[in-house]
């Protein structure tokens, strides 16, 4: 994703709005360059505060779906006994919806920011580990065989070989994970909230009819997702120098 | 070195492939073990390198019972030995780091180890330093096999076993590497098991050959490793007599 590619692209979209906003030609789809406008003006009137608050709890649903389902998913994955016990539940579990727990969830964890987490962290976890799993299984035996006649055991080897072996698969789940963390954050905070970009956009298209201001708000959270890819893919050239060589 | 006594293995479900097999090397001796695909000769050298575990029968190594990978034993795989996210020199440095992660715990480390010469000397002397910081994939077939060969020699090993290391090079980088086997194995004193199904590489590695076929038998190989040996006529009469051997053992089947 180069910066060039970045920009015709957003060109490109810019211009099908333009034309869809002249054939439709009514308040609900306003011209990119009034919404442009009137995005620059909400920057200060609270929409940074409502990006930081939404980036904060993609960021720590993410965090911590990576914190917790990789290390799961390396030991079903190196442990062909924990597969299969943990698979078939996984398998259970992973096709539910997890947006139908909202009641739920909001019910145990109450109101705040712990709900919202939570509820991210329960989509991406199962993504992130039959990811990092099928890596760990997909090993070649020959890798570990030659460590193991290192002298290398059961930590030698999570330490030297499963767990650099699926840094590129936690990355690849994360960057598949973004678009559905985004569209979750945006469920979540429309719930018992007054930030967000959820909220935000919510409150500006359905109770003010401010629609220049939801597409302010649709532009920052399509913003957020972009500040995401480009996060995982610097962090995939530093932590996984080996792919980019050629 | 090496003591194989009424050995038995076979693997879940299947016909026995070893039934009482018996086996002695002495410290070293280059022994090459050749057999047609399927005859077990892999698999006994993983019995060698202690990653499986005879049915009945014991191997014993230096006078020790084989019960888990030896430290001093050093296992050269065909290919994927190498990590490919690490670079040559963390690669030839991987057996001494995962020494460190242990410590000289006696288990995974020795007691009292220190390397004679460090990952760093290996490097330079099998001709690495220049591609010293690139990864795997960026080096030829035969760089990777010395990286795995520097790996191994960092842990000051006296018993090397290789399988099939050379099969998939061209054959000036093969016997280049064949050579320089040869006299690390020399120079370090260290015993070799080599597997490989090349009548060729077996003459060419192994001053006694082990046919693993169904009544396995040694032959000896004296002039190993001698000037122009490859082009004499003992080595072409060995090739003849085991290309017989192992054709002979095909058309039984």
């Amino acid at each position: 994703m180069n910066k060039r590619g970045v920009l015709f692209s957003i060109i490109g979209l810019a211009v099908a709005w333009q034309i869809a906003a002249m054939l439709v030609n009514r308040d609900i789809l306003p011209a990119p360059w009034a919404v442009f406008v009137v995005f620059v003006d909400e920057l200060d009137n609270g929409l940074v505060t409502h990006f930081l608050y939404s980036l904060w709890r993609v960021t720590a649903g993410m965090a911590l779906s990576v914190l917790l389902a990789a290390p799961v998913g390396l030991a079903i994955g190196g442990s062909k006994r924990l597969d299969r016990i943990f698979s078939p539940i996984i398998y259970l579990l992973y096709p539910i919806p997890k947006v139908v727990f909202v009641p739920v969830v909001l019910l145990f964890l109450g109101i705040g920011d712990v709900a919202k987490i939570t509820l991210i962290f329960l989509i991406l976890f199962f993504q992130i580990v039959v990811l990092v799993r099928d890596q760990a299984a997909g090993l070649p035996p020959q890798l570990i065989q030659s460590l193991q006649s290192l002298g290398a055991g059961r930590r030698a080897l999570f330490r030297f070989i499963y767990l650099p072996a699926s840094l590129p698969a936690i990355l690849t789940a994360l960057r598949q994970s973004i678009g559905t963390a985004v569209a979750v954050l945006y469920i979540t905070e429309l719930f018992a909230t007054k930030y967000g970009l959820g909220y935000y956009i919510y409150y500006n298209g359905s109770t003010l009819f401010n629609y220049p201001a939801m597409y302010a708000g649709v532009i920052a959270m399509s913003l957020l997702g972009l500040g995401m890819y480009y996060a995982v893919d610097w962090a995939e050239r530093r932590l996984c120098k080996w792919k980019f060589v050629s | 070195m090496i003591n194989i006594k009424s050995l038995s293995f076979g693997y879940p479900h299947t016909a026995l492939i070893f039934q009482n097999f018996n086996w002695i090397v002495q410290r070293g001796e280059t022994w090459a073990i050749l057999g047609s695909s399927g005859c077990g000769k892999t698999t006994l050298l993983y019995l060698l390198a202690g990653l499986r575990f005879p049915t009945s029968g014991d191997i014993e190594i230096d006078g020790e019972r084989l019960t888990r990978p030896r430290p001093r034993s050093g296992l050269i795989l065909q290919d994927y030995g190498l990590l490919p996210w690490a670079t040559v020199r963390e690669n030839a440095g991987l057996g001494l780091q995962v020494r460190e992660f242990y410590g000289e715990d006696g288990k995974h480390t020795p007691k009292n180890f220190q390397p004679e010469k460090n990952s760093e000397y290996w490097l330079t002397k099998l001709g690495l330093s220049e591609v010293a910081d690139k990864y795997p994939s960026q080096i030829s077939g035969g760089q990777r096999q010395r990286t795995a060969i520097a790996r191994t020699l960092a842990l000051s090993p006296d018993l090397l076993l290789m399988d099939e290391p050379f099969s998939s090079l061209d054959a000036i980088t093969r016997e280049d590497l064949q050579n320089l086997t040869l006299s690390l194995c020399k120079e370090q004193n260290l015993t070799l098991v080599i597997v490989t199904h090349a009548i060729e590489e077996a003459i060419a590695l192994g001053s006694k050959i082990l046919l693993l076929d169904s009544s396995p038998r040694v032959f000896e190989n004296p002039h190993v490793g001698q000037a122009s040996y490859r082009n004499s006529q003992e080595y072409r009469e060995l090739c003849d007599l085991l290309w017989k051997e192992m054709r002979n053992e095909k058309s039984e089947k």
